[in-house]
């Protein structure tokens, strides 16, 4: 058994910026365990620009994001193993890895889950119909055409205007696929609207709102799907239904914070975001095991992963030092138009920043945060849209010892 | 045309490539033809994987028979053959006077059939075996269990394979005639068309399945009415198989077990199956009524049926052989000596076929024992090894995989741990089967939570290196079922 201060599961944005936030802290006896072959995560598959505005105030590609990162990994000889999967994840931070060097078993003062998330897939969406090969999510088509020169599409529907199946439809077109349209079940988008722009009307795929798939069919490769329109309820309207022809299916509905390692362990998870529950320190309910980035809720922008695990870095950091945190016991609900809220417990003691994402479009809102009824933050916005992180800070100042808290929009 | 044969089976879904073995028990060159590219891709492979206990069938039929036969030899064949058996029991839960009127009455007919460990038991001893049920009170049927019905199927296969059987994937018989054998005009061979040549045989061995009736024409064996019963069926995920120690059922009417909750020996949960008479065999789509329903009946029995535990849907079909007011019937097992001399019929081999599967091969072997005395095979060996499941595994016994093969430090399949070293020993399958399904039965590599998000790539590669195919030749599991259309740009030689 090896002993380190840090071990961080997952060599993604988050563990990245965990890793370098925690050495410059001070912390350098860490390990990043990524079990791919290389580090960066799913940024090495996203080779589109976009990445990196807030963070570095330029456009990057996802491999460029992800290298200013391992560049810095390198540098400082930061302790890394890729290939090396976690198997487990036990309630007193030790942890078994499977490395190119054997099995390993490592004790951890603390431990970062920096898992990232998955998609949905369709059995888990239900959607019915035949088994036919050619139905990809977004990412395992993208990761076919970008990591292993593979091209999985020829005639395209595309289901979920998530961000990957907007890029996925303008990657696709690019090498030659014909993209038939992109159908959403929502009533609005749930990807970035500059994607809507950059990824479809520049290359006129049209974009049907409040359609979903209802059939598919074929019994060796995809042949076609049926397409229905749904009502408020977001229930198929009979007599709707419209036939695409098509060999490929490529869902992009929804991502779920990979959490399979954490629940073992015994970490209690939010069933909105999927992820932990954790205080303003990015701590979970055990002791010393943090989170932060898509593992705890998912993001929009990587920029914000980053941040985020720097943010977690500083109370690991002090977590390391200290041997424990301030107690949060002031719970953060979520009211009114609030999809989910992180963190779920602060102590009220210190500034912290509260992210969230709205249910659905609004305009010229505002966003609250009560206590015991009392109004003590607010955010003007003049829009705000579910497919955008809402983040903004709150000063201690304005917390009261007791009573729970609660985020609404209005 | 290819080379003569002493038997041929057509099919090789379970009962097909039990007859195999059976056969590879004796000196005869046999050989196995399948439609399709794998083994167990239809019925076998497509339903609730339950071992069931004898007591479901009328007296004195051969699903009786059978089924209490192939039960009582499960444990001895999952360790010949190495695949995954778990005699957990099972209950059939009831609430009303005409439930535990309609379970006395089974218990009896089990009782008659020789089905034992059967027990009433109240409300109280039923929240004990199974905390979450929904239910008073419970016939309790302690020999059910459940098996992992794909492997074995491919245990079967691999095992008469190693014995000498032939398999051919992808040789859908589409004709059978009759050719002059010697100089005796009476004698024939029969000649068994393919779209890969013919095949000479001597004897045939109809284990179609859902085709049974198509083959049975073709023998000359005419008059049969087979309907489909089509099954649908959700699963949960892994996790859940933990909150249900054994399968939960309904009270069943004589022809139809009910919609019930599975667990699989790896953890899941099946929900299902529903019956929808089919005409259409080779339709598996799930439709979303179906679904619907099957959750919300499931949820009468046991409470634990949620959306976002779903990880996919399947169906199955169950050749039923009615009579012409649409009663079922038994299985048919014949030779008609008259019309088709040493020709195997198998007829509406439907549940439960899986659990049957070896006595029914050994009852047609013996048909054909019947008639001509076979000779011992001296090297037959019943022991198949399947591929050695790192997840299974203890810590230490991981290391020391590991030790002997550093393939086994190299996970694939994140969600289900399946490393690098069991995914090449499925593309080196002894059958020659070359599907990503192949590869998930044999490995369940894709069968987790993110359903082959991560991983279906690395396996796809894998098959290209290790075959020497072209990323357009892989199939994910029937024929024409490409994954991927070409390269993105050319690759430099290696």
């Amino acid at each position: 058994m090896e002993n380190k201060d840090v071990v961080i599961i997952g060599g993604g944005p988050a563990g990245l910026a965990a890793a370098l936030e925690l050495y410059k802290k001070g912390i350098h006896d860490i390990i990043i365990l990524e079990r791919e072959n290389h580090l960066g995560g799913i940024l090495r598959q996203c080779i589109h620009d976009g990445f990196g505005l807030s963070r570095f105030g330029k456009s990057l590609s996802g491999p460029e994001y992800a290298q200013a990162f391992i560049d810095e990994i390198e540098k400082n000889h930061i302790p890394y193993l890729t290939n090396a999967t976690v198997l487990e994840l036990t309630n007193d931070k030790q942890i078994y890895a499977m490395t190119r060097e054997g099995l390993k078993l490592y004790q951890a003062k603390a431990v970062v889950l920096a898992m990232g998330c998955r998609e949905r897939s369709r059995g888990a969406l239900g959607i019915p119909g035949e088994r036919p090969s050619g139905v990809f999510t977004a990412g395992t088509a993208q990761a076919y055409m970008n990591l292993y020169n593979r091209m999985p599409a020829k005639e395209v529907v595309i289901l979920g205007s998530g961000d990957i199946g907007m890029i996925m439809a303008r990657r696709l077109t690019l090498e030659g696929a014909h993209v038939q349209a992109v159908f959403e079940i929502m009533p609005h988008p749930s990807g970035l609207p500059r994607n809507i722009i950059q990824c479809l009307e520049d290359y006129d795929i049209p974009l049907y709102l409040s359609h979903t798939v209802t059939d598919i069919h074929g019994d060796s490769r995809l042949t076609g799907v049926t397409i229905s329109q749904v009502d408020e309820h977001l229930k198929p309207i009979p007599g709707t239904e419209k036939e695409y022809t098509c060999d490929t299916l490529i869902l992009s509905v929804g991502l779920i914070p990979d959490n399979l390692l954490s629940t073992d362990a015994g970490v209690t998870l939010d069933p909105h975001t999927k992820g932990a529950y954790v205080d303003e320190h990015f701590q979970t309910n055990i002791p010393g095991v943090f989170a932060a980035g898509n593992v705890l809720h998912v993001h929009d922008l990587v920029d914000f992963v980053s941040l985020e695990a720097e943010a977690l870095a500083d109370s690991a950091a002090s977590y390391i030092r200290d041997g424990a945190l301030p107690p949060c016991s002031l719970p953060i609900k979520t009211g009114n138009g609030v999809g989910h809220a992180i963190p779920q417990r602060i102590s009220g003691t210190k500034d912290f920043k509260l992210s969230l994402r709205v249910r659905s479009h609004y305009r010229d809102c505002r966003i609250l945060l009560r206590q015991n009824g009392e109004v003590i933050a607010t955010k003007k916005m003049k829009k705000a849209i579910p497919a955008e992180m809402i983040q903004f800070t709150v000063k201690s100042e304005a917390i009261q010892e007791h009573g729970e808290l609660e985020v609404s929009v209005e | 045309m290819k080379e003569a044969y002493d038997v041929i089976v057509i099919g090789a879904g379970v009962v097909g490539s039990a007859i195999a073995r059976e056969l590879s028990r004796y000196q005869l060159k046999t050989a196995v033809l399948e439609k399709n590219l794998d083994v167990c891709n239809e019925t076998s492979g497509r339903n609730s994987a339950v071992v069931h206990g004898g007591f479901a069938y009328d007296e004195g039929t051969l699903k009786a028979r059978f089924c209490v036969a192939g039960n009582q030899m499960m444990e001895q064949l999952s360790s010949e053959l190495d695949f995954p058996f778990i005699r957990c029991g099972k209950v059939l839960v009831g609430n009303t006077d005409e439930d535990m009127k309609q379970l006395e009455r089974t218990m009896a007919q089990g009782a008659k059939n020789g089905a034992t460990g059967l027990e009433l038991i109240d409300e109280e001893r039923l929240h004990q075996l199974v905390p979450a049920v929904v239910g008073k009170f419970a016939m309790w049927s302690k020999t059910s269990g459940i098996l992992d019905p794909f492997l074995f199927t491919v245990g079967l296969a691999e095992n008469a394979h190693a014995n000498g059987v032939s398999f051919f994937f992808d040789h859908q018989v589409t004709g059978i005639s009759r050719e002059p054998a010697g100089s005796d005009s009476s004698d024939f061979h029969y000649i068994l068309h393919t779209a890969h040549g013919d095949f000479r045989t001597r004897w045939v061995v109809n284990a179609a399945g859902l085709g049974c009736k198509a083959i049975s024409d073709m023998l000359g064996i005419t008059g049969y009415r087979v309907v489909g019963s089509k099954g649908n069926y959700i699963i949960l995920k892994k996790q859940m198989g933990a909150l249900l120690p054994m399968p939960v059922y309904p009270v069943p009417s004589n022809t139809y077990m009910g919609i019930h909750v599975t667990p699989t020996v790896d953890g899941n949960v099946t929900v299902g199956p529903d019956a929808d008479l089919v005409d259409d065999f080779s339709y598996y789509g799930v439709p979303q009524k179906n679904m619907d329903a099957l959750a919300e009946s499931a949820s009468n029995l046991w409470p634990h049926i949620h959306k976002e535990d779903q990880i996919r849907n399947f169906s199955g079909i169950l050749p039923k052989w009615v009579d012409e007011n649409g009663v079922i019937q038994d299985f048919k097992i014949e030779v008609k000596d008259d019309i088709a001399p040493r020709a195997v019929n198998l007829v509406g081999i439907e549940s439960p076929g899986l659990t049957g599967a070896v006595p029914i091969a050994q009852y047609a072997v013996g048909l054909i024992k019947e008639r001509e005395a076979l000779e011992e095979n001296p090297d037959f060996n019943p022991i198949r090894k399947g591929i050695t499941r790192f997840a299974a595994c203890t810590r230490e016994e991981q290391a020391k995989l590991i030790a002997e093969n550093p393939d086994y430090s190299d996970i694939i399949c994140q969600c289900e741990e399946i490393t690098r070293a069991e995914i090449l020993a499925a593309i080196h399958n002894p059958l020659g089967v070359s599907t990503m399904t192949g590869i998930k039965y044999r490995t369940r590599a894709m069968m987790g939570g993110c359903q082959s998000g991560f991983c279906q790539m690395k396996i796809e590669q894998l098959l290209e290196q290790e075959l020497g195919k072209s990323e357009t030749e892989i199939c994910y599991s029937r024929k024409g079922s490409w994954i991927l259309s070409g390269k993105l740009r050319e690759e430099p030689s290696v």
